[in-house]
């Protein structure tokens, strides 16, 4: 065995940093999830439209998100919006803008499959009780389609989480940035380490049982 | 070859070869990764599904705590931990490793679904006419429970290209830091992620590719 | 003589007991037939026989042979090598085929011939073949289940347990997921059998089958052996309001019992 002296000491004096490390990434990880919930729903309907003018490109979109390395993405972004002309981005905005069109992409392949499985049968009931087609979305099938796909979108939440992690290569500081920052200062390697990774993993798990919560209220009966 | 200065052509042409070792390093990272993965990630998996119940706690556990940490601190956490403990491997091996470790979760729990999904009547069919476990095992629920573990096993696979990225963080020229090397020479910053963006989309559908064949295939294993 | 003879099983699911202590014995040659209501533990039984079910108290022997426990002392489960040998003395055929889907009919036969068995390929070929013949699928050796009709399935099913040359066969209900017009051939593959003076257990709701082809009818009711004779003495003298009223269910097929 090789000796290694553990001392805490170092976590608990920066536990503060690591706190708002770790609410930054949550931040950043709740707030794309919203974005790309909102145009993962419209590339999800333009998935579905009989118009190839309009499918085709969603498609498109959807398999270059989902085939590219996010860290490339994130890069991309980062480094290549100034290059056609857009400044005003700050590392924390540029990733948010990444993060979202990449949940985006996940989000349109959760949604198409949620109202590809949704009953017939409700759309139907709309119609006969006169709704018109935006009514019958609003009203009933979009309130169902969230409900069947509530236990993705937490999957998805709990992912994005994790991902925010790659904010770090831009210097954003997140949980990663800032525990390799302190791993830098203090040498501290190990502390330093097993706490970002159980800080996720303890996040990840109470987001996991919180949004089981959720879903238990919200469970559709079938 | 008869190129202009200065155009992305002449200057990919020049950095030829260090994005084509990157590209190399990203394949074999990969392979070698996905290998070992898969390997051990199958073996997790058995333990997982039909373990004594000590070792299917501890691999509940492992499977557990690898999924819920991102892989980047993994990488991380190796890389700087291994160094600390005086082992001395290269940067290449300690992303190799981490990505290992993540990847072995994640075939050990599709393993574990796959085999779980076959019907308990498969089972004991093959009781029926004698086999024993093992023989059960290999002659009628892996060939099947293999089939059924190939769709997850594929986007697996695609994370793991994906995840070599993350290598770079700790230093390996692989695909995308051969990039930004040759970047920050030119600084033709669009055309060059834009060219490392095509070629892991190309990556990543010849896989998906493959996968689908290998899928036709299979198309017999039907209930 | 005696192939078969089990003593007072008792089977337990959690806390409700569904075998209540079962003594029967099959003479080598015997077909069986078990009837009763559903729920009455006709499957659990055969499953507890074959050694797919535990059960906490009773013994089952084969030739004398304790099966599944040890015959003296304590009681005690035997190890796997011993339970798969003992069980491929006893062939069984399941309601839902269970055919292995990434095989062919053939290689279905075949499997426990060679793995089992210890059978080169040859052989095991040879014998799959006759198999498959006698059941009437020889056009259909290369066929994977997918591409075979249910009735057909379950002659492959039939053919791969009795390839194994087992000293009794259990049939549960094997007729039952069938669409009514595929019965006939499965049936008529069974009634093969029997005239070749397989011992066979047969839980069947087909009470024709059963009065034609059975030498023996055991009625079962809540986990009990309630009436067992000729089928003449059990179809047509039912003993209980039981057995009297699911008769009843089957009387058109009889005419008035
Ligand atoms: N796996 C099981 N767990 C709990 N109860 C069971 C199980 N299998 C069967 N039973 C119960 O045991 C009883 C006998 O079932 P079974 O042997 O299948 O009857 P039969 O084949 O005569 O219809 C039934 O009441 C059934 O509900
Ligand atoms: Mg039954």
């Amino acid at each position: 065995m090789i000796a290694y002296n553990f001392n805490w000491a170092v976590i608990w004096r920066n536990w503060d940093a690591f706190m708002a490390a770790l609410a930054l990434g949550l931040g950043l990880a709740v707030v794309s999830l919203l974005i790309g919930t909102i145009i993962g729903l419209f590339l999800a309907y333009a998935r579905l439209s009989p118009s190839p003018w309009i499918s085709r490109p969603a498609w498109a979109y959807v398999e270059f998100i989902r085939n590219t390395p996010l860290l490339l993405l994130i890069f991309f972004v980062y480094f290549g919006l100034p290059e056609i002309g857009i400044y005003n981005l700050d590392k924390i905005q540029s990733f948010i803008l990444t993060l979202s069109g990449y949940a985006a992409a996940y989000m349109c392949e959760v949604f198409r499959a949620g109202l590809a499985s949704m009953p017939r049968a409700y759309g139907e009931a709309a119609k006969a009780i006169g709704l018109r087609p935006w009514q019958r979305q609003r009203y009933v099938v979009l309130p169902v389609m969230f409900r069947i796909t509530l236990p993705a979108v937490s999957n998805n939440l709990i992912s994005l989480f994790k991902d925010t992690s790659l904010a770090a290569a831009i210097a954003v500081p997140e949980l990663t940035f800032t525990a390799r920052q302190i791993n830098a200062n203090t040498y501290r390697v190990i502390e330093c380490w097993l706490t970002a990774s159980a800080l996720y993993l303890v996040t990840a798990y109470a987001i996991a049982i919180a949004l089981r919560q959720v879903e238990k209220r919200y469970a559709v009966v079938r | 070859m008869e190129l202009e200065r200065g155009t992305f052509l002449y200057e990919a042409w020049t950095a030829r070869w260090s994005l084509l070792e990157g590209l190399m390093v990203t394949i074999s990272s990969s392979v070698m990764t996905i290998i070992i993965g898969t390997v051990l990630g199958f073996a997790v998996g058995l333990v997982l599904t039909y373990g004594m119940l000590p070792f299917r706690i501890l691999a509940r556990l492992y499977v557990d705590i690898m999924r819920g940490i991102p892989v980047l601190v993994l990488i991380l956490f190796t890389y700087y931990g291994l160094a600390i403990l005086k082992i001395g491997v290269k940067p290449y091996w300690a992303g190799v490793i981490a990505l290992s470790l993540f990847c072995i979760s994640h075939v050990a729990e599709n393993v574990r679904g796959a085999v779980q999904s076959i019907p308990q009547g498969q089972h004991e069919a093959g009781m029926a006419i004698g086999m024993r476990f093992f023989q059960r095992l290999r002659y009628i629920i892996l060939p099947q429970a293999v089939r059924r573990a190939l769709p997850p096993w594929v986007n697996t696979a695609l994370e793991i290209v994906k995840g070599t990225t993350l290598l770079s963080v700790i230093g390996v020229v692989e695909l995308l830091l051969a990039n930004q090397q040759a970047i920050a020479r030119n600084y033709m910053i669009l055309q060059f992620y834009m060219a490392a963006t095509i070629v892991y989309i190309i990556i990543n559908f010849s896989i998906a590719q493959a996968a689908a064949a290998l899928e036709r295939r299979y198309a017999y294993l039907r209930y | 003589m005696v192939l078969l003879s089990a003593r007072d099983i008792h089977k337990k699911y959690d806390e409700t007991e569904v075998l209540k202590g079962i003594d029967l014995d099959i003479e080598q040659g015997q077909v069986v037939a078990l009837i009763g209501a559903s729920g009455s533990g006709k499957t659990t039984f055969l499953r507890c026989i074959n050694l797919l079910e535990e059960y906490h108290q009773g013994r089952i022997e084969l030739e004398g042979e304790s099966i599944g426990y040890s015959a003296n002392g304590r009681r005690r489960k035997l190890g796997e090598r011993q339970i798969s040998a003992q069980r491929a003395k006893i062939g069984m055929v399941f309601q839902s085929f269970n055919l292995f889907p990434h095989m062919t009919a053939e290689a279905n036969v075949m499997l426990g011939l060679t793995k089992v068995r210890g059978m080169s390929n040859a052989e095991a070929q040879e014998r799959a073949r006759h198999w498959l013949d006698r059941v009437g699928l020889a056009d259909r050796r290369q066929h994977y289940p997918y591409q075979l009709s249910g009735g057909q399935q379950q002659r492959v099913a039939i053919a791969r347990a009795v390839a194994m040359e087992p000293r009794l066969m259990l049939f549960d209900e094997v007729t039952s997921a069938l669409d009514p017009e595929l019965v006939a051939e499965v049936l008529a593959v069974m009634q093969d059998l029997a005239k070749s003076g397989m011992t066979m257990v047969v839980v069947s709701h087909e009470m024709l089958f059963v009065r034609d082809v059975a030498t023996r009818v055991v009625f079962m009711d809540g986990g009990l052996v309630a009436q067992s004779g000729t089928p003449d003495e059990v179809l047509h003298n039912p003993q209980t309001e039981r057995l009297r009223s699911f008769l009843g269910r089957f009387h058109g097929i009889f005419g008035p019992v």
